[in-house]
């Protein structure tokens, strides 16, 4: 277990005529090695809960303890939650800052104190990460690339920190396809290579089941739903009552299952689709 | 023969001049034509000139080679620009760059204003605006309050209300959550078929472009593609060599005709590809 979330609840502009419950009484416990899809139409509450996690917010009650640590607690564990912890914004881009892609990303590690060759060392690596060459943009402007480099950039940031945990806020809002699809094969690398718990925000039901092993549905500040994701995604009723959907492959099995053809319908990528129907339709040729 | 909306000549456009070393050439050497009450959906990524071809459209951006015309008027003709922008209004990205009003109903007057129109005539257009995008009931509310999918309905009406006969618009559901997506596309439906807009749509959601009459894909600032959603998609290997997607049941109807089964390549919808399996 590295983060533990106990009777969290959090309320915005308390006291005045504006205050409105974010959270409402969350618990929930994360575990070392997890791939966590959270999802929620736009005001669930998914935002607000990703900013507890390393105490940029602090509960208005309950807790939220990054490994062992409470982020309401000493303050000085304030700094140690959030290298744990690293947090992508929406549109992190924005962030960028420095004159240059090497001293942008190196801003996080020279602020923790470590040597010249160290931040090097984290520098190198966190652009190999997100597939940036270190030889060929380290000099360069961040602001002379494309959106989805510069996007990268900002994640390299993060991850040159060394979290124990990432979480990205929609990583793939605005890209392009092949934007998308290089960062989302980032994530899935990093993941499988790296020794890293992912939270990802997303409003993609696809990419959502193509990466994650389990999904967090967030609705009115409450968890609604909790589950591995194939589990998640048999419920189309439940989701789509949240303003939520299924991939739109599981939607076609489904459906096709339900005109008479008994395939598997809780398939949830194209890949999985595309066997299923070829071992069903080869067996009824056979017939 | 239909009616000529946007006729685009041999047009050219470049971001700084020739030499320097920002110069760019964003669209080059396009010909193509829109016609009055089409649905055209222009998809490529980030970068092959889509949003600078739309630019065009409305004179925002003025050829570099080439000319365009909109109803006939050449964009280059400065003394017409203000009718060319009102036959052809433009609704950009990011809902909130848009929005200059503190109420709902301000803001949708803001463009009727500007062309001196008398004011209950105003108030007819704004009315009839925001019923057209279904924000009646949030004509006196705040903007900033709105969702994303809300806001951008109202930077519609916006454009609607200087009655336009053409909407450019440039991936407009670019930053908004699936629902906010649908509303969008849904009042675009309305608008071309019920208004009788010429509705231009730029995106690069290919799950989008399923419902256009034509879809034009660019790419390095050509035009590589052009046809009926069906045409289009058919083409899946070339569509991602490209860059861009395929809904995931035409995906799998691809997929599954490699492997020798009598699937039509043109399927789009779920519906349409239970019936032919």
């Amino acid at each position: 277990m590295i983060i533990k979330i106990e009777d969290l609840s959090y309320i915005y502009n308390q006291n005045t005529p504006f205050e409105m419950k974010a959270l409402d009484n969350v618990n929930l416990v994360i575990n070392e090695g997890e791939f966590i899809g959270l999802i929620g139409h736009t005001g669930s509450g998914k935002s607000t809960l990703v900013q507890h996690l390393n105490g940029l917010i602090r509960p208005t009650s309950g807790r939220v303890i990054v490994d062992g640590m409470d982020t309401s607690g000493d303050k000085k564990n304030l700094l140690k939650i959030r290298q744990k912890v690293g947090l992508v914004f929406q549109y992190p881009e924005h962030q960028l800052f420095e004159e240059t892609i090497y001293k942008d990303i190196a801003f996080g590690p020279i602020n923790l104190g470590l040597n010249e060759e160290e931040v090097q060392q984290r520098v190198k690596k966190a652009m190999e990460s997100v597939g940036l060459s270190y030889e060929k943009l380290k000099d360069r402007s961040p602001f002379e690339l494309s959106g989805g480099q510069k996007r990268r950039v900002a994640i390299a940031g993060v991850l040159a920190m060394n979290p124990k945990v990432l979480i990205l806020d929609e990583p793939t809002a605005g890209l392009d396809p092949r934007g998308r699809d290089e960062i989302l094969g980032e994530l899935k690398k990093l993941y499988e290579e790296e020794n890293i718990t992912i939270i990802l925000v997303s409003h993609s039901m696809e990419e959502i089941a193509m990466l994650v092993n389990r999904i967090i549905v967030m609705h009115k500040g409450k968890v609604a739903m909790d589950g591995k994701t194939r589990e998640v995604f048999k419920e189309k009723k439940k989701l789509e009552e949240l303003g939520l959907g299924i991939p739109q492959i599981t939607q076609f099995m489904r459906e096709y299952r339900m005109k008479g053809n008994p395939v598997d319908d809780t398939v949830i990528t194209v890949e999985e689709a595309k066997n299923e129907l070829i071992k069903y339709l080869r067996s009824k040729g056979n017939d | 023969m239909s009616e000529e909306m946007i006729r685009i000549e041999d047009v050219t456009y470049e971001y700084g001049s020739y030499g320097e070393a920002n110069y760019l050439v964003a669209v080059s050497n396009v010909t193509m034509q829109v016609n009055k009450g089409e649905y055209l959906v222009i998809l490529g990524h980030n970068g092959s000139g889509k949003s600078t071809l739309a630019k065009l459209m409305n004179g925002l951006l003025v050829p570099t080679k080439g000319d365009v015309f909109v109803n006939g008027i050449n964009t280059k003709d400065k003394e017409r620009i203000w009718d060319i922008r009102k036959t052809a209004g433009m609704v950009f990205q990011n809902p909130d760059n848009q929005i200059v009003a503190t109420i709902v109903e301000e803001d949708v007057a803001f463009g009727p204003e500007n062309l001196g129109i008398p004011p209950d005539e105003i108030r007819r257009r704004v009315d009839k605006a925001l019923e057209i995008v279904e924000m009646s009931e949030y004509k006196k509310h705040a903007p900033h309050l709105l969702s994303g999918g809300q806001k951008q309905r109202v930077a519609i009406a916006g454009i609607l209300a200087m009655n336009p006969e053409c909407i450019i618009l440039d991936e407009p559901t670019a930053m908004l959550d699936p629902v906010g997506r649908r509303e969008i596309i849904s009042t675009l439906r309305k608008l071309n078929s019920q208004e009788k807009k010429t509705i231009i749509h730029i995106t690069h959601h290919m799950d989008e472009a399923v419902e256009a009459d034509r879809i034009i894909v660019m790419e390095k600032g050509r035009i590589v593609m052009e046809g009926t959603p069906k045409e289009i998609f058919c083409q899946v290997d070339k569509i991602k060599k490209l860059g861009l997607d395929v809904p995931q049941v035409t995906e799998l109807a691809y997929e599954l005709r490699k492997e020798g089964f009598d699937v039509p390549c043109d399927v789009l919808t779920v519906e349409e590809l239970v019936n032919v399996l």
